[in-house]
């Protein structure tokens, strides 16, 4: 009985925050107001890759920036597969001729994209997982880059650094709900799988983890690739909100956006990720809002650009230096008190850490 | 190939290369004492650049502006440190590369919003953009400048790290910083002088950046902060020379692959010198050539 109440205890906070998703979009839809409509929607995409990241980097401890190139590759594949044949001649001139005729619905184009994702995820990841600290993040930097650069180049795919436009714009608010749904239960699901706990185990430790036989690098991989494959979903909706989109829209800015997003909930959970989600882009469209009236009101002699990210990264680093775990740091919100926590073991002969910085 | 092509290909290859390894060694010196990979970086050159455009019309000559331009992209690096690294260094190695990225926004961001997000352009002396015939070689002067004052900053740099105090601090510190700091060394000003020096390098690289280019735009700090990341991990992230070696290798690499790649795939160098970076850290973490430190973890 005691293992079946603490299990519901675990995940009473699952319900209330898929509610949460619920509440936020049905209040939009009946206020009706079509900006609000489009801000939440976005809100719910850019929620599904907050997702994608934590899945990784929360489980994981490893920063990852090379999930947006994943969100890239989904938003091209979708686009391609849903464009009409008319729509690719003029969006995508130089597209292989055996990929002009295909159509298919939507979700499936999205599904498609996805996979493609992993697939290119899964063949070249596996390497990056051997390697932690600064040189994991520099690769996975490395593998942004790569991926953008690619996109940016493949004209018989992505129109080159050109403007793809031309989609239809399928993704509508419920649409965006439902997925946001579904990955907040498929990241809960994550975290708290055994896969999951054995990811967290080789976060806190990664040698202790070694030591009781983990496989720690196909660990990180695995999670890896589920994480490509949500950024990539979510790629494939934002394309066909957005409707028109250039490789420029997958690269360092919304990387940054995404990590502020994850950073000031708390990147270790679940409630963590869509508190921060909600809390950015309050702060983004209420600045953005506030750039544009006063540019609009003329109340500076010359236009404000870039106010908006300046503040918000302001914040970020006095999140970063007050609360380096984010809002929601190590237990998800309503999980009640739990077990001991088995501190951070740092090995004999290595520096401990926070000592030397 | 002729001997005049090899000469030409050498004389590129060194002139890139000893700018690549100022780069590197800028970003190495800041990573071996905090084993921070600094993605605010490239901005620094961004403020060199700016400082430029800013004394574009005035009446100083060219050198008194240039040493402005340093001097401000080393004060910006100093300050960095002050208000955003230093309250989040005893957190997590992740806390602080994201404030870097953070601070790399901000900094970009600000410059949008004090200058403008077009191109602006910079005042450069006509001597850097004319070129000699040098036993039948065409050498510009820029190239030959660039040698010069790369070679003679890192040897200037060399005897500051080997005849000084502060040097050997600097050099203790990327060694072993916790055995360092309980002999006395005061953290705070070994990582301030580190955040100093390399405000420094960055600054020079920028001068000579810039004068490629001729003008300067929010976003010029990417390429740069890309090749100091390349060539310390080509070198080797745990020691400076390391960050040289690298340096010049990317540089002989860049050159060598705009003359050798075919055309339709020169688009994709980035895309080639990046894969070189991970099959570097895979093959050898470690980098050609090795620090005496071993990584942290892993």
């Amino acid at each position: 009985m005691a293992s079946v109440r603490a299990s519901i205890t675990r995940h009473r906070a699952l319900p209330v925050l898929l509610v949460l998703v619920v509440v936020i979009a049905v209040t939009t839809s009946v206020f009706g107001d079509r900006l609000l409509d489009r801000i939440v929607t976005v809100m719910f995409i850019d929620l599904i890759l907050v997702l994608g990241f934590q899945v990784f980097s929360g489980n994981s401890g490893l920063l990852s920036f090379a999930q947006i190139g994943f969100m890239g590759i989904g938003a091209y594949t979708s686009a391609i597969l849903t464009m009409t044949v008319e729509a690719k001649g003029f969006a995508i001139p130089d597209l292989y001729p055996f990929l002009v005729p295909i159509q298919i619905p939507f979700i499936a184009a999205v599904f498609v994209g996805a996979v493609v994702a992993t697939l290119v995820a899964a063949a070249i990841s596996f390497p990056i997982m051997r390697l932690s600290d600064a040189a994991s993040v520099i690769s996975t930097f490395a593998l942004l880059v790569i991926l953008h650069v690619v996109l940016a180049h493949w004209s018989a795919l992505t129109n080159g650094p050109r403007v793809v436009f031309g989609l239809l714009p399928y993704t509508d608010l419920p649409t965006a709900t439902l997925w946001a749904i579904v990955f907040v239960a498929a990241a809960w699901a994550f975290k708290h799988s055994s896969l999951g706990l054995k990811l967290r185990a080789s976060r806190d430790s990664e040698f202790a983890a070694a030591t009781i036989g983990l496989n720690v690098v196909r660990l990180r991989w695995t999670a890896f690739i589920v994480s490509a494959f949500i950024c990539a979903f979510a790629g494939g909706l934002w394309a066909h909100f957005i409707t028109s989109f250039s490789p420029q829209a997958f690269y360092l800015t919304r990387t940054f956006l995404i990590l502020t997003m994850l950073i000031v909930g708390g990147p270790r959970t679940v409630s963590g990720a869509i508190a921060g989600t909600i809390i950015v882009t309050v702060a983004f469209e209420t600045l953005r809002t506030a750039e544009s009236t006063i540019n609009l009101e003329r109340l500076v002699p010359f236009q404000l650009v870039g106010l908006t990210e300046v503040i918000l990264a302001i914040g970020l680093i006095v999140v970063l230096a007050v609360r380096p775990g984010g809002l929601i740091e190590e237990r998800e919100i309503l999980s009640g008190p739990g077990g001991p926590r088995a501190e951070p073991v740092e090995p004999p002969g290595l520096e401990p850490a926070g000592e030397a910085r | 190939m002729d001997a005049e092509f090899l000469a030409q290909f050498a004389l590129n290859a060194l002139s890139l290369g000893s700018l690549y390894a100022l780069m590197a060694l800028g970003m190495a010196i800041v990573f071996g004492v905090l084993r921070l990979v600094n993605l605010a970086y490239g901005e620094l050159l961004m403020v060199a650049g700016y400082t430029l455009f800013v004394l574009n019309d005035s009446p100083l000559p060219w050198l008194f502006v240039a040493g402005a331009a340093v001097l401000a992209a080393s004060l910006a690096s100093v300050l960095t440190e002050r208000v955003a690294f230093r309250p989040v260094r005893v957190n997590s190695l992740n806390a602080m590369l994201i404030t870097s990225f953070a601070v790399s926004t901000l900094l970009q961001n600000a410059a949008l919003l004090l200058v403008s997000p077009r191109t602006r352009a910079v005042n450069v002396p006509g001597l850097l953009t004319q070129s000699l015939e040098i036993a039948g070689l065409r050498v510009s002067v820029a190239n030959l400048i660039t040698i010069g004052v790369s070679l003679s900053l890192l040897f200037g740099l060399n005897l500051l790290l080997r005849r000084t105090t502060l040097g050997l601090a600097l050099r203790a510190a990327a060694d072993d910083f916790p055995m360092t700091r309980m002999l006395g060394v005061r953290a705070d000003r070994v990582i301030a002088a580190a955040f100093a020096i390399s405000g420094v390098l960055a600054g020079v690289v920028g001068l000579f950046w810039i004068a490629r280019v001729g003008s300067v735009v929010p976003t010029i700090g990417a390429g740069p902060l890309l090749i100091a990341l390349i060539a310390t991990v080509i070198g080797g992230m745990g020691g400076l020379a390391g960050a040289i070696a690298g340096g010049y290798v990317l540089g002989a690499l860049t050159v060598g692959m705009q003359l050798l790649l075919p055309p339709g795939l020169i688009d994709y160098r980035d895309a080639f010198t990046f894969g070189i970076v991970i099959l570097v850290l895979l093959v050898r973490p470690q980098g050609l050539i090795p620090g005496r430190q071993s990584a942290r973890v892993g």
